[in-house]
């Protein structure tokens, strides 16, 4: 037994890493935790920040950029927190883990870069006045307790990035007021979006540093059981078209039938949660990733609002290799309408 | 032709069995000697290697204090300029059966861990459990008993006596709440970071290679090689002396060969056969010899290690391919060198030289001044290194200057004390003796260098050893002044047993203690109560006036030599615990056999910075003659499983074993050398035997009978080893004072007083008189049986 495997069952001892259930352990029935609750309204800057008695959260930003030099861009920023028990006291017995992914996409390359650290000691963690949430140097920052205006930083050894964003709209609750049903037995988060995001900033890579904007989605969520026990991943998308509307869908897959769900955000930020199964994705080709077959190319269609796409990735290889790997990347949609967005694919084993 | 001439040129060692033992069994002890300390070195070298490896510290660069300790702050304030680090706390963990090294890591950030980023890593972390304890099966045993510990794993993956754990575990047994002993710095190439040195001016940066362990065990490895060159070159004396004899004796059938047509270079590659084929039979026997000798001594070896250095070995002994190379090139290149002179000497030799016997003496005159000062060269070069430089290799230059060239000095010595002799005696007969012996002075110099350098290297390390044990044992009596020891498992039962204690009107000591870190490491702070125990009995090496009062008044503290040594911090210095904890050095106390710094501080001061110190461990006061009855006490009314109670005479007896335990390695490896010295002298006799004869045979004609030439030949082997004894010593006596002064200060950080031992000399001398006579007994025994036919025959050869 090697070190490297005495970590891993040190690290085994934290329930996100150490489950077999569902993706990352998501589909894990942990005690001790609370439940999201269908009653309990959002309540702004508050719940902006960590909520350290839920199993998992995170705060998980998305840009879609092109550069002064006319190429695109996709840019990943998120902050996962997992919980070994509720509770947030200070030191190292501190039981949050906190997990950071940047990545950066281009049509040729995709780099990633992942960060780890326990809560606690101050090494991680999110703040909300001013809302601040950061792991070592990578940080998001508002100067007050809104996200209306945020910067975003994170470095690596082959990339880094400083964006600044302001929203041009407002918070979108998914689902029941931010009650987001995620199986047919109602295993269910809470999450909201900020997908109005105007994004200016400079992008650093290896061999140039190019000047970037487009449009960037924030997409807040916290659970303790966010998944059935059958539940392998899911497919989510979020798609910002050229008329203004957006959409965001998912697809939860399990061997008992997939779950789907979404919303539709109208041009002035009006959102409509969409009923379970009216958001339909097929795939239509796969690309062969990291010795995964994962179904990169899609045909969206959402009836009520005539909607029949197809997605396809900017760079089919958008693989973030981290320690619970996924597929995450910026996509782009035509068809009945034509737009830019994003892609995560998670559970391919 | 080839065969046949090779059969003729073997046919030799058929008529000289002896000879061909003597150099086989030569050649294969200095292998066996030199490879068995090979084996024992490289077997050291791998399990620390392994040992690092298992932490996962080898090749990473360090973090560590100025002094004190790292604060978490510190760290996350680090991670914050984006530096990837992590942090590890770690400390002696006591256990009421003895310590363990405790080692916290955060498994989130620790090197292996940025590994696990692939996907069969996923696969295996199914396991759910709490947080554990990883420890290797022989560590187990120390935490037996001991309550409300996480699940233990054991795994043979790391070193024993060492505990892994996670950090906010570690922190909590250590009791060092919010600090950190280093920051392991990852690779770490990000774009754009501020230096370390600017953002972290008071953390020192250690590369990877710097460990002050591995340096001190280094100095271990080196003693070890040396004594194995030593009984190499020893065991290359024998070979020199019988490989010269096979070629003298045959210069007959040399010349017979040659006469018949064989080239001069094809009778070279012959007998250059006939050595490789020895020298790798012999090289082979010596592999395996020395196989089982490390076998045999690795143990010792490794408590030697553990005692004095805290590092430990182990394992079984692997054969290295690497190892059974070096042995079998050292018998070949042994033999090469040992042989070079005798080959040299044989390829000038004209065609058609009648072999005989020339009065040696006289061309190696010469000979003897040149050696002569080539050793004084090489005695001054290390005097001269020695005041230029300094270091542990300096030491040891010093100590190879000395020993090579008082070997080289002989020779010119004990032809002049013989010719002195020679003109002092009265009497044809003696007269006759002391020149004879003069005479065959070319032929038994280099066993007499030998046996003077075994005897040397045991008086010097016999003194050492003996001058550590007797200091060591005065040392323990003034530092063990309570009479009996207890510790217990918590702080209530720490209070039970002084209210049981007071109640039997039984004094009873606390003896507190904290680990920190200062400087990057560990060091022990004792906290010690005003009592005539420490101020008439602490081994005090120097210290100011008022040292005592200084330390209980809270401003004073004394250190150990090897603090004192390894910090350079003498009385009236500063010594900095933490960043706020700042005494001044009132006094240096002597603590042998302990690898880690110590300071003792007043309890209050103790307490006053480092607080939740257990108070745990006891000394207790009491007439000598109640001990048993209170140890039985106190076993009858505690329960075992709270309770150690250990008795100081065991204490002291205990400490004595381990000692003496450390230093069976070297006192096998001097009683080798020993032999193998004696083993030399018995070679060169033999091989003066036939040249002798003819020098003999004229003396017996004039009427000392057989019988006086056995005894006198024994007697000038006992005169001899007398010789190279009284002038071993001096240089003995030489040797001990460098190991004790310089090799001891630089090895293991403390000075030494030395003692004479005149007894272990006469020992010594008696040694070598058994050795000079078991040398001399074959020769004379075959002197007193001679045939007188043979003696006859000498003077019918008369060349």
């Amino acid at each position: 037994m090697s070190v490297k495997l005495l970590l891993v069952c040190s690290i085994a001892c934290y329930p996100l890493i150490g489950s077999a259930q569902g993706y990352a352990g998501l589909g894990t029935q942990v005690s001790g935790f609370s439940n999201p609750d269908r009653s309990q309204a959002l309540k702004f800057p508050h719940d902006h920040g960590a909520h350290p008695d839920f199993r998992v959260e995170w705060w998980y930003l998305t840009a879609n950029l092109k550069g002064t030099d006319g190429r695109e861009y996709g840019v990943q920023w998120t902050l996962f927190r997992s919980a070994l028990s509720a509770g947030n006291p200070d030191g190292w017995s501190n039981p949050q883990i906190w997990m950071g992914h940047a990545g950066v996409t281009t049509p040729e390359d995709h780099h990633f870069d992942e960060r780890l650290a326990r809560g606690g000691i101050g090494q991680a963690g999110v703040a909300t006045q001013p809302f601040t949430a950061w792991i070592d140097n990578w940080e998001l920052t508002s100067p007050d307790e809104t996200l209306n205006n945020l910067t975003v930083t994170s470095s690596s050894e082959s990339f880094a990035y400083d964006l600044s964003m302001s929203a041009n709209g407002p918070l979108v609750l998914h689902g029941d007021n931010g009650y987001s049903v995620k199986s047919a037995n109602g295993q269910a988060s809470h999450y909201y979006s900020q997908p109005h995001y105007e994004v200016t900033g400079v992008l650093a890579l290896a061999d140039r540093s190019v000047e970037v904007s487009g449009q960037g989605w924030l997409d807040r969520e916290w659970s303790s059981q966010p998944l059935e026990e059958d539940q392998s991943g899911w497919n989510w998308f979020s798609l910002s078209f050229e008329s203004g509307d957006k959409l965001m869908g998912f697809i939860l897959r399990s061997e008992n039938g997939d779950f789907t769900s979404g919303t539709w955000i109208d041009a002035d930020g009006h959102a409509a949660p969409l009923q379970p199964g009216a958001f339909q994705a097929a795939p239509l080709d796969y690309a062969l990733v990291e010795d995964r077959t994962i179904p990169v190319e899609w045909q969206i269609t959402l009836h009520e609002k005539q909607i029949s796409v197809t997605i396809q990735p900017v760079n089919r290889q958008s693989w973030m290799g981290t320690l619970f790997p996924y597929w995450e990347g910026p996509v782009t949609i035509s068809g009945s309408h034509t737009g830019r967005g994003y892609l995560e694919m998670t559970g391919y084993e | 032709m080839k065969r046949a001439t090779f059969g003729a040129l073997i046919s030799h060692w058929q008529k000289h069995p002896l000879q061909l033992l003597a150099l086989v069994v030569g050649l294969a002890i200095a292998t066996a000697l030199w490879s068995a300390v090979q084996a024992i070195n490289s077997e050291a070298r791998a399990s620390y290697a392994r040992a690092s490896a298992q932490l996962g510290f080898s090749g990473l660069d360090v973090l560590i204090p100025e002094n004190g300790t790292i604060p978490v702050t510190s760290y996350v304030n680090l991670r914050r300029a984006g530096w990837k680090l992590a942090p590890v706390i770690e400390g002696r963990w006591r256990l009421p059966k003895g310590s363990v090294r405790l080692i916290g890591i955060d498994p989130l950030s620790h090197p292996s861990a940025s590994a696990l980023t692939d996907a069969t890593t996923f696969k295996l972390v199914n396991l759910t459990s709490p947080l554990q304890i990883f420890l290797h099966p022989n560590t187990k045993e120390k935490l037996d008993g001991i309550p409300d510990l996480p699940p233990i794993t054991l795994t043979d993956s790391l070193p024993t006596g060492v505990v892994l754990t996670d950090i906010s575990i570690a922190e909590q047994l250590l009791t060092h709440h919010g600090q950190l002993s280093r920051l392991i710095v990852l690779q770490n190439k990000s774009i754009g970071l501020t230096p370390l040195a600017v953002l972290a001016p008071n953390l020192i940066l250690q590369s990877a290679n710097g460990s002050q362990t591995g340096r001190l065990a280094d100095s271990f490895h080196l003693n070890l090689t040396a004594f194995g060159f030593l009984s190499f070159a020893v065991g290359l004396f024998i070979v020199q002396g019988t490989v010269g004899l096979g070629i003298e004796q045959r210069r007959n059938l040399f010349r017979t060969l040659r006469a018949m047509g064989l080239s001069l270079n094809q009778l070279v590659v012959l007998l250059l056969s006939e050595l490789v084929l020895v020298a790798l039979t012999a090289g082979g026997i010596g592999l395996i010899l020395g196989y089982l000798l490390a076998g045999a001594l690795l143990p010792d070896v490794s408590s030697t290690l553990n005692g004095i250095y805290g590092e430990s070995v182990e394992g079984e002994l692997a054969l290295r391919p690497s190892w059974v190379l070096s042995g079998l090139g050292m018998a070949l290149f042994g033999t090469a060198l040992a042989s070079g002179h005798a080959f040299a000497s044989f390829y000038k030799m004209p065609i058609l030289t009648i072999p005989g016997f020339q009065s040696r003496a006289h061309t190696a005159g010469t000979g003897y001044k040149m050696m002569a000062i080539t050793g004084s060269g090489l005695i001054v070069t290390g005097g001269i290194a020695m005041v230029l430089f300094d270091g542990l290799l300096v030491g040891f230059a010093l100590l190879a200057g000395l020993m090579l060239g008082s070997a080289l000095l002989l020779p010119l010595l004990l032809s002049k004390i013989l010719t002195i002799a020679e003109k002092a005696a009265s009497g044809a007969l003696s007269e006759w003796v002391w020149a004879d012996m003069r005479a065959q002075l070319p032929g038994v110099s280099l066993a007499m260098m030998a046996l003077m350098l075994a005897l040397a290297t045991n008086i010097g390390v016999g003194t050492m050893v003996s001058s550590f044990r007797l200091t060591f044992l005065g040392w323990m009596n003034q530092r063990f002044s309570s009479e009996i020891y207890v510790s217990v498992n918590n702080d209530e039962q720490a209070s039970e047993l002084v209210n049981w204690l007071d109640s039997r009107g039984v004094t009873s000591l606390p003896i507190r203690w904290a680990e920190i870190s200062s400087m990057g490491i560990p060091i022990r702070v004792y906290g010690a109560m005003d009592h005539s125990r420490y101020r008439k009995n602490w081994p005090v090496l120097q210290a100011v006036e008022t040292l005592w009062d200084d330390v209980f008044i809270g401003s004073g503290a004394l250190i150990n030599e090897q603090l004192a040594r390894r910090l350079n911090l003498w009385p009236g210095d500063e010594l900095a615990l933490s960043t706020d904890w700042k005494v001044t050095v009132s006094g240096v106390y002597s603590d042998y056999g302990n690898p880690h710094g110590q300071v003792l501080v007043s309890l209050s001061n103790l307490l006053h910075n480092v607080p939740d110190v257990p108070n745990r461990q006891f000394g207790l006061k009491l007439p000598l003659k109640e001990v048993p009855a209170l140890m039985k006490e106190l076993q009858e009314d505690f329960d075992s499983r709270d309770i150690l109670a250990i008795d100081t005479t065991d204490i002291k007896a205990r400490s004595l074993a381990v000692f003496d335990r450390t230093f069976i390695v070297t006192g096998a490896l001097n009683l080798l050398t020993l032999g193998v010295a004696g083993f030399a002298i018995l070679t060169s006799l033999l091989t003066l035997w036939n040249i002798r004869l003819p020098q003999l045979a004229p003396i017996w004609a004039l009427g000392v009978t057989r019988r006086q030439l056995a005894w006198l030949e024994l007697l000038r082997s006992l005169a001899l080893a007398t010789l190279a004894a009284v002038l071993a010593l001096p240089l003995g006596l030489l040797l001990a004072w460098v190991l004790l002064s310089i090799i001891n200060v630089e090895a293991f950080g403390w000075k030494l007083p030395m003692f004479l031992f005149p007894m272990d000399w006469l020992r010594l001398l008696g040694l070598a008189w058994i050795a000079a006579i078991i040398a001399a007994a074959f020769p004379a025994f075959k002197l007193a049986r001679i045939k007188p036919s043979e003696l006859l025959e000498v003077f019918a050869h008369e060349r």
